[in-house]
């Protein structure tokens, strides 16, 4: 299987009458890591949803790694793409190692117990995320940015080459952002995956993401590498405010200004 | 936890299923001898291996009444109680496990209203067409029908989410709940039979029944079994379990549909018996936590215990027999609040 990523080529959808995404062409390509912009509402989760196979779109069609997404099945699907949702809640006392097991589902048989294999992979992605000493505390009874941590560790014992985070740290304090963006960079930088990263903070954006994607309505407004699209005038474009770009020597990372409060 | 910690909780969850089997059977013995003619345990035993074997010299010496009381009147109702039992708690786990809410129970999505409708309407309306099995015919279709009202009321797109699911189920059941009143408004002597059958009742049970509940709880169980990892990845949320490789939208039908058909069979042989489907599955989560496999196998084990205790307790030990649904409710009920309030303080982990 030729490893080529994405290509989406003239994908609509939309959602009874209202339309959230139109004729939408990218090409996502492997070991990159992305960044997905735009108002509230322009379609990223959507686009997320079709790029997972969970939504099917209403035309166009979408390849992973050369083939229609729709040839896929659930199971090999799922050791391909992981997905960290924004919004977790679980109503059954689960163990945080139960949850983070469950990221083995795809490769287990339906009778099959974990093996020690699984296990290993488990506290390996609990500890690279910082959770290592959690695993037999229930996920009930975690706080937001614990829980949020479970989940991450739960999508990185997937394997997967394609990691997708939907607004996964829009409720995290800005450590646990953090510690959760440098995981998935060093996934991107070590192991060559791809990382697509629904992204709210365009400061976020900038210091992680080698390219962005920026949507509006439904429509791609710029793309390509985060040095070459974020500027003032996309942001203005896509956002409809005035900003100033700069490289901060700090962050080494560009930076965007705006002037707040009128 | 190591792979030695997790496999000593599976040898504890191995052990506690074999204490619940050896305590059922143990009960099914025991119970068998309970009533207005007593009977020792090992004549009981005795009678049943005489019967299932046909060596009669095993009970020779015993009143030869024993074998009918024990083989004919008792053992069916016993073993349907037993069955019956099983089947609502199996779909306790699967309706807590698809709606994602561990209040749900077998009736939320009113299975119960429906079957109760149907039954209702045979008992007023006096149909005999299939002799005795006319009511509970009828409380099956009824059941049956309502499910496909409250499927199709939640479906949308493809798409069925647990809220849509539990308002329809509330929607159609007290829509349901109104016609059942105004038949007893019209009823007029049989509005005890219809009283009488909705409060749940295991006497005069045949051989019949019990194969018939067994058939449809056993192959209850085989499926909750078999999905029942899926279950444990679908309390993750739809999104989750479909991003983990798991069919959510199949999955849930097929246990929706499996769990309402185990329900509707068990309402129909028993009339309507509330509170085992809500509280097994509780017992047995706080016991040995939430995995949906082993939580079905034993929640079966302990539902039947808990439904065939009750009936013991109304058949044999009451002086007057109190109706089982009113039973279970009395004393689940309680016991429900109280589980409930140690949940609220955070003790216990269900």
């Amino acid at each position: 299987m030729a490893e080529t990523g994405f290509v989406i080529d003239r994908v609509s959808f939309a959602y009874g009458e209202k339309q959230a995404l139109d004729d939408l062409r990218l090409a996502i390509v492997p070991g990159r890591f992305y960044g997905l912009v735009g108002p509230n509402g322009c379609g990223k989760s959507t686009l997320l949803d079709l790029l997972m196979a969970n939504r099917r779109p209403a035309a166009g069609r979408i390849e992973y790694n050369g083939r229609c997404l729709r040839q896929y099945g659930r199971r090999e699907l799922a050791r391909q793409l992981a997905l960290v949702p924004q919004e977790f809640t679980i109503h059954f006392a689960f163990t945080v190692l139960e949850v983070v097991l469950m990221g083995r589902h795809p490769y287990l048989p339906r009778f099959g117990a974990a093996t020690g294999d699984d296990l290993a992979i488990a506290h390996q992605a609990m500890a690279a995320i910082g959770i290592g000493d959690f695993a037999d505390r229930y996920v009930t009874e975690l706080s937001g940015g614990e829980k949020q941590r479970v989940v991450v560790a739960r999508a990185l014992a997937q394997e997967t080459p394609v990691l997708m985070l939907d607004e996964a740290t829009s409720n995290l304090d800005v450590g646990h952002t953090m510690e959760i963006f440098n995981v998935a960079r060093q996934r991107v930088r070590e192991r060559g995956e791809t990382v697509i990263a629904v992204v709210h903070n365009l400061d976020l954006a900038a210091a992680y993401c080698d390219e962005l994607i920026f949507l509006k309505e439904g429509r791609v407004a710029a793309c390509g590498p985060t040095r070459e699209t974020l500027t003032p005038a996309v942001i203005e474009e896509v956002f409809g405010v005035a900003s100033r770009v700069s490289h901060d020597d700090f962050s080494n990372a560009l930076q965007v200004s705006f002037r707040y409060g009128g | 936890m190591t792979l030695q910690s997790s496999h000593n909780a599976s040898k504890r969850v191995a052990s506690l299923a074999l204490l619940l089997l050896l305590a059922l059977i143990g009960l099914v013995v025991l119970s068998t001898g309970l009533g207005f003619i007593r009977i020792s345990p090992g004549a009981v035993l005795r009678v049943i291996v005489e019967r299932v074997v046909g060596d009669t010299g095993l009970a020779a010496g015993l009143d030869p009444l024993f074998s009918y009381v024990v083989m004919d009147v008792r053992l069916p109702r016993i073993l349907t109680a037993a069955v019956v039992g099983a089947g609502l708690a199996v779909c306790g786990v699967l309706f807590q496990g698809i709606l994602l809410n561990p209040l749900a129970d077998p009736y939320t999505l009113g299975i119960s209203s429906g079957a109760a409708f149907g039954a209702s309407l045979a008992l007023v309306a006096n149909v005999t067409l299939f002799g005795v099995y006319s009511v509970p015919l009828f409380a099956f279709a009824g059941a049956i029908a309502t499910l496909l009202v409250v499927l199709y009321l939640s479906s949308f797109d493809g798409q069925m989410s647990a809220n849509t699911l539990i308002l329809s189920g509330v929607i159609v059941g007290a829509i349901l709940a109104a016609g059942i009143s105004f038949m007893k408004y019209m009823a007029d002597e049989q509005v005890a039979m219809i009283i009488y059958w909705l409060m749940g009742s295991f006497a005069a049970k045949s051989w019949t029944d019990v194969l018939l509940a067994l058939l449809a709880v056993s192959a209850g169980l085989a499926v909750a079994v078999f999905y029942g990892r899926d279950l444990n990845i679908m309390s993750l949320g739809g999104r989750s379990s479909d991003s983990l490789g798991v069919e959510t939208a199949r999955v849930r039908k097929i246990l929706l549909i499996t769990g309402s058909l185990v329900a509707a069979v068990c309402v129909s042989v028993s009339g309507i018996i509330g509170f085992i489907g809500l509280i097994v599955p509780h017992l047995m989560r706080f016991l040995i936590g939430p995995d949906n496999r082993r939580l079905a196998v034993l929640s079966a084990l302990a539902g039947g215990i808990l439904l065939l205790c009750a009936d013991t307790v109304t058949r044999a030990v009451l002086p007057v027999e109190v109706p089982i649904g009113v039973l279970t409710a009395l004393i689940g009920g309680p016991f429900f609040c109280y589980i409930f309030r140690r949940r609220q303080r955070g003790i216990a982990h269900g």
